[in-house]
């Protein structure tokens, strides 16, 4: 027989953890619930720290055990993740969640064609980043549960992901979930699609297959949980073949809000060394922007790593928007403002496109079907281009 | 022990250390009047002819100060964290069995833990000055004999000057000084800066000890303190460790949410009309109050405007802003990297200051009110504005005033803070300790928003039509105790145990800390 598992423990403990907390929980068989709290805060929260432990075990229906905590300022969406991995681990299927009331400021949807210049990476497991990552104004924050979180750790990154999707305030930034590759990223989806996500990221993509498999997930749990907020998918391409495929990825579920790449896997793949100009990789990304507009969605270009070079950080971006990308992945806040800068468009655009929309609007006063202006007539991708741009101007 | 309630709505013992003492009565509301404490006469036919007045050592001199029972010692803080003087003179006054000491210190840093031992076995009877790191630990458990008194560095000039506090021995460690007792903090391996800190010392105390590390011969120019004023020098090998005096560079903070207040210090001050030519601020060392530095360097760059002075806490990034000719002035209270004691000695424009000049009470005047902005530090500020420098919200101390009060004064007052650290709220409803009252402080700056003093209808109006983040006090203050899990619970002390008292900048009693359960 198998032994069954007493004791879970989860979190972070040990002189540099800050705003995190590290919990031991062991059932016994009597003796009902003993604490021992170490907290940095006990002084100001002790109390509420307590009464969150006794609440959990009441829900979990914990009579006896004796339950170790290390604090180091963790706030309660932490504390309450940390307990409920613990719990976890000894009781695997109990299907019972402890949920913290949803913040009222992340009930916001998205749209498909949502401004997503920058998106910035936080790492799933580490909640210090995750209270004051909207102040940096990104577009988009993806929580991510793939790459930045170690093996070990990738059960409790769920359990933080999702309470910080319920209790954090991302302001307005679009919030997003980089789940695992599958089959690990369909069990994700359980953590984050009913807790208001705008995006999922859908790692290592190569055919449209796993998208497919990745929507009816999300269908399931969205008709299981009764939601009918959109979300939306975005397939990240980081290998040769994913490159060949692009065009049936992008275009294999109209919930695709864009396409984008992963350079460092790429690179490895086709066994170059990423440089900052990028040529190695001029194909690939030119690939993917083609697919993404042939699909009718956006293409977002890569993380640019070394987070010192600003200078190389700007070069790159206006390269990528001259390639034909709307945005950039970010993996530090001081990246936001040199990408937004970047995609800031210029006078001469300005001016163009006021023109255009001008004449779109004059158009449409008189009743035209057709726009034009001077000799030229204008399209209509031509004109939601240009709308686009001065909807850029306002977005600061 | 009674206390009263003061015009702050503060409770406050009306005697302390077997001083009377003065509720604090509202802003500019107590003006003392008579004379000044007055110093002894002293005739040069007392002192050497050849002007030389080293004595063998630290015990001699103090020896021949009449060091006894009971007595008032004051230190200073130019050697900061790297200090051994202040130790080794407690080691000394230890070794000669006299007792009950006022340690009268212009900062405390700590590598003064050391001094522990002396305050539990009644060498030192309490300290003026200011309580840091494990002495104010020691301090909040009630450990010290006698209350501990807190103060502004023009506080302390002020106690000076009013006779409340009578300094019987200054000792003051000089990084150079001949061996008539002129000395200076801008030479030798312990370089400092300036030793203005110690100047009422020199001046009112009845004896005066130089302790160097680096004798010159006469005359040491520039004579910060004046041998006038000496009674003996002491030579020794070392005053302590030159990387803990100042740090070789100052750097920057890298965290991206400090940044984002430091980019809004800039922006505000544009947006409020202050950045302009001739316009003036106060910088700090540390955080925030450098970071914004780089941010407005820019913003001058831009606007073509130049500074007619910055006051520091001086650094490179000051030092730069003079070189580059984007000020005229450094006027420098405190020296605190290689490049600012570099630039004090070499350069004609980075100009010493002293309490006197910049924050004293008792002045005609001082530069605080003249100052356009001051960006400071707190550990929390509530919904009225009111600050607390002194005390975490658990109750400990844990830091000095500083100058932070008397640069209340400048015309306007920005405290740039993160709105909680870790789980602790910074904006609070109330602060522990009231250590600078609301009317005083005209702008809160966080990373969550920035709110003005409902005071300032000037300001608000100013900043009206910028894209700044302004928010009411209040809001960020709900907001900041949403995250963290609502109202924090208030530190579980004995109101019954004063353990100090924090004095405003004109002697009255501001508010008490109390012992920690």
């Amino acid at each position: 027989m198998k032994a069954k598992i007493k004791i879970g423990k989860a979190g972070k403990h040990g002189d540099k953890v800050r705003s995190d907390c590290h919990v031991v929980l062991e059932l016994t068989g009597s003796g009902g619930i003993k604490t021992k709290i170490q907290s940095k805060v006990s002084a100001l929260y002790g109390q509420s720290i307590k009464n969150l432990i006794l609440k959990m075990c009441d829900f979990f229906e914990i009579k006896n055990a004796k339950i170790t905590l290390e604090d180091n300022g963790a706030l309660p969406f932490t504390l309450a993740a940390r307990f409920e991995a613990a719990y976890k681990q000894i009781n695997p299927d109990d299907s019972k969640e402890f949920l913290l009331p949803m913040n009222k400021k992340n009930l916001n949807a998205s749209s498909k064609d949502q401004l997503r210049r920058s998106r910035l990476y936080l790492p799933g497991n580490e909640p210090k980043f995750f209270p004051n990552a909207g102040l940096h104004k990104p577009d988009g924050i993806i929580l991510d549960l793939e790459d930045s979180v170690a093996p070990s750790e990738k059960n409790a990154a769920r359990f933080l992901v999702r309470n910080a999707l319920r209790s954090v305030n991302f302001y307005d930034a679009e919030r997003m979930v980089r789940i695992n590759q599958l089959p690990l990223g369909l069990e994700d989806l359980r953590f984050v699609i009913p807790h208001n996500v705008n995006v999922i990221l859908i790692p290592k993509c190569e055919s449209s297959d796993t998208i497919k498999q990745v929507e009816e997930e999300i269908n399931i749990i969205k008709a299981e949980k009764n939601l009918s907020d959109e979300i939306y998918l975005m397939p990240i391409i980081e290998s040769a073949l994913g490159i060949v495929k692009a065009y049936e990825i992008a275009s294999s579920s109209d919930k695709i809000c864009a396409l984008t790449i992963g350079l460092e896997d790429y690179t490895a793949d086709i066994g170059v060394e990423r440089t900052n100009e990028g040529k190695e990789s001029l194909f690939a990304r030119s690939t993917i922007i083609n697919a993404a507009k042939a699909a009718g969605i956006q293409a977002i270009d890569s993380v640019f790593s070394d987070v010192e070079d600003l200078e190389g950080l700007k070069i790159s971006t206006l390269e990528a928007k001259a390639l034909g990308f709307e945005g950039k992945g970010c993996i530090h806040p001081r990246q936001i403002n040199v990408v937004h800068e970047a995609f800031k468009p210029t006078e001469k655009e300005i001016e163009k496109a006021k023109k255009i929309v001008l004449a779109f609007q004059e158009a449409e006063k008189k009743g035209l079907g057709v726009v034009s202006l001077g000799s030229k007539m204008i399209d209509a991708p031509v004109v939601k281009r240009a709308q686009r741009i001065l909807s850029l101007v306002n977005n600061k | 022990m009674k206390l009263v309630k003061n015009n702050a709505g503060r409770f406050v013992p009306t005697e302390v250390n077997g001083q009377k003492q003065i509720p604090f009565k509202g802003i500019d509301k107590f003006k003392p009047t008579g004379s000044k404490a007055k110093p002894l006469i002293r005739t040069c036919i007392d002192y050497p002819k050849n002007g030389n007045k080293i004595v063998k050592d630290l015990k001699t001199a103090l020896k021949k100060a009449g060091l006894k029972d009971g007595m008032t010692i004051s230190t200073h803080h130019h050697l900061r964290n790297g200090d051994i003087v202040t130790n080794i003179l407690f080691d000394t006054i230890k070794e000669m069995k006299v007792k009950n000491i006022r340690w009268f210190p212009s900062a405390s840093f700590p590598v003064h833990e050391h001094l522990i031992k002396y305050l539990e076995d009644g060498t030192i009877h309490h300290i003026e000055g200011s309580m840091n790191g494990p002495l104010g630990k020691f301090t909040s458990e009630g450990k010290m004999k006698g209350v501990g008194v807190l103060r502004s560095h023009g506080g302390r000039y002020q106690a000076i000057q009013d006779g409340e506090v009578h300094i019987d021995i200054a000792v003051i460690a000089a990084p150079a000084s001949d061996s008539f007792g002129n000395a200076n903090g801008v030479q030798g391996k312990s370089a400092c800066g300036g030793l203005g800190f110690a100047l009422a010392d020199s001046e009112y105390a009845d004896k005066v000890i130089v302790v160097t590390d680096n004798l010159v011969p006469f005359p040491c120019v520039p004579w910060q303190i004046q041998g006038n004023n000496v009674d003996y020098v002491v030579q020794v090998d070392s005053l302590g460790d030159p990387s803990k005096i100042v740090s070789g560079t100052t750097e920057i903070t890298k965290s991206p949410d400090r940044l984002l207040i430091a980019k809004y210090i800039a922006e505000f001050m544009e947006a409020a009309g202050i950045v302009k030519n001739g316009f003036s601020f106060q910088a700090g060392a540390g955080g925030i109050s450098l970071a914004f530095i780089p941010f407005l360097k820019e913003k001058m760059k831009a606007l073509g405007v130049k500074a007619r002075f910055v006051r520091g806490g001086s650094t490179k990034y000051l030092v730069e802003l003079l070189k580059e000719g984007l000020t005229d002035y450094i006027l420098d209270g405190q020296t605190f990297d290689l490049e600012g004691v570099r630039s004090m000695r070499e350069n004609t424009s980075h100009i010493m200051t002293s309490p006197f000049t910049s924050y004293n009470f008792h002045g005609k005047g001082n530069f605080a009110s003249i100052v356009d902005a001051a960006i400071l530090g707190a550990t929390e500020v509530d919904i009225n504005f009111n600050a607390n420098v002194v005390t975490h919200s658990d109750g400990y101390l844990l830091h000095g005033i500083g100058g932070w009060q008397n640069c209340l004064y400048s015309k306007c007052t920005i405290l740039a803070v993160p709105s909680f650290r870790d789980r602790i709220p910074v904006i609070v409803d109330e602060v522990t300790t009231l250590c600078g009252p609301g009317e005083l402080i005209d702008v809160i700056i966080t990373e969550r928003g920035i709110a003005i003093n409902p005071l300032r209808k000037d300001l608000i109006k100013a900043v009206k039509n910028s894209s700044l983040p302004i928010r009411s006090i209040k809001e960020i203050q709900k907001e900041v105790y949403e995250i963290c899990g609502g109202a924090p619970q208030k530190p579980k002390v004995d109101k019954n145990k004063v353990v100090a008292i924090v004095k405003w900048v004109d002697g009255t009693v501001l508010d008490s800390v109390y012992r920690v359960i």
